[in-house]
């Protein structure tokens, strides 16, 4: 049943797809995040996929490596007025790029959806086979 | 005796287990479609299978009055099919015996005869995935899959058949 292990390597694709959409939800929550007392503004994040073996060395899923912060530093808009100004009147907001996040979120859930399919396939061939020789 | 009605199952068993093996290096592909780095793997299917049941002499390959089933000799053996594979940094292990399974180490250590596929397009971060050719491989495979699975079951219900005589 080298079949079962499908659900393992599709499985970590798949937490490892949520977690990229959980930072992309993560950085679209705070594309407008302006910097607080410290100066430091929020860093967008990127995940870093990487395969890892499971089991032998050909059956390959995927695991999240390593979450990185984007170190560009972030927009800055001058206002005056606003409480968050610094001396020179700028407001810094968040590195993030809104239209990479959406990009980058669509990406995450059609690779999602691929590997549900994968699996459910998979559960479909696995029963259908469970039901040999019976019909 | 038993042998000789479960010896006909053995070439269906073969390829069953195969078609497994396949779908699930085609899962490992679509699961890192987004690696950065990851190569692509996939199997010669009519090649292996020849591998696979050579020795056992079982299965209409090897014998069935020395009728071949029609494979090319390279490609996937179906005409559809327009993918390159290409072996890599392979090292065999030479054989002394007929009964002996070609053993293949590939560069990262790997054995089987698994080969790569060519990348119809080029990545930047080195990722050969390509996800149409994976998902078309991927029914495919299912829908052979199934094949084998009716034509296994079909064999049983004829000797089953047969055993009840009626």
């Amino acid at each position: 049943m080298s079949m079962l292990k499908i659900f393992n390597v599709s499985g970590s694709a798949i937490s490892a797809q949520s977690q990229r959409l959980n930072t992309v939800a993560s950085n679209l929550a705070n594309a407008d995040t302006v910097a607080g007392p410290d100066g430091q503004s929020y860093k967008a994040r990127q995940v870093q996929f990487q395969s890892v073996a499971m089991g032998d060395n050909e059956t390959r899923g995927v695991k999240v490596s390593n979450v990185f912060e984007d170190q560009t530093p972030g927009r800055r808009v001058l206002d005056p007025k606003n409480p968050a100004a610094d001396a020179d009147g700028y407001v810094t907001y968040s590195n993030v790029n809104p239209v990479e996040e959406m990009v980058n979120m669509i990406s995450a859930s059609r690779s999602y959806q691929n590997n549900v399919e994968v699996m459910n396939t998979a559960k479909s061939l696995l029963l259908k086979t469970l039901q040999m020789g019976q019909s | 005796m038993l042998n000789r009605l479960t010896d006909t199952l053995d070439f269906q068993g073969q390829a069953l287990t195969l078609r497994a093996e396949r779908q699930r290096l085609l899962a490992s592909n679509i699961a890192n479609a987004d690696t950065p780095g990851f190569v692509a793997r996939d199997m010669d299917f009519a090649t292996t299978l020849r591998q696979a049941t050579a020795g056992s002499g079982a299965g209409p390959m090897a014998t069935a009055g020395g009728h071949r089933l029609p494979v090319a000799a390279n490609g996937l053996g179906n005409g559809t099919t327009t993918v390159d594979l290409y072996r890599r940094g392979v090292a065999t292990l030479s054989t002394t015996s007929n009964a002996h399974f070609p053993v293949a180490l590939g560069e990262d250590g790997s054995d089987r005869s698994l080969l790569y596929a060519q990348p119809a397009q080029s990545n930047l971060d080195g990722n050969t995935v390509d996800m149409d050719r994976e998902r078309a491989n991927f029914v495919d495979n299912s829908v052979k899959y199934e094949a084998t699975l009716r034509f296994l079951n079909g064999s049983v219900r004829t000797m089953l058949d047969a055993i009840k005589g009626q």
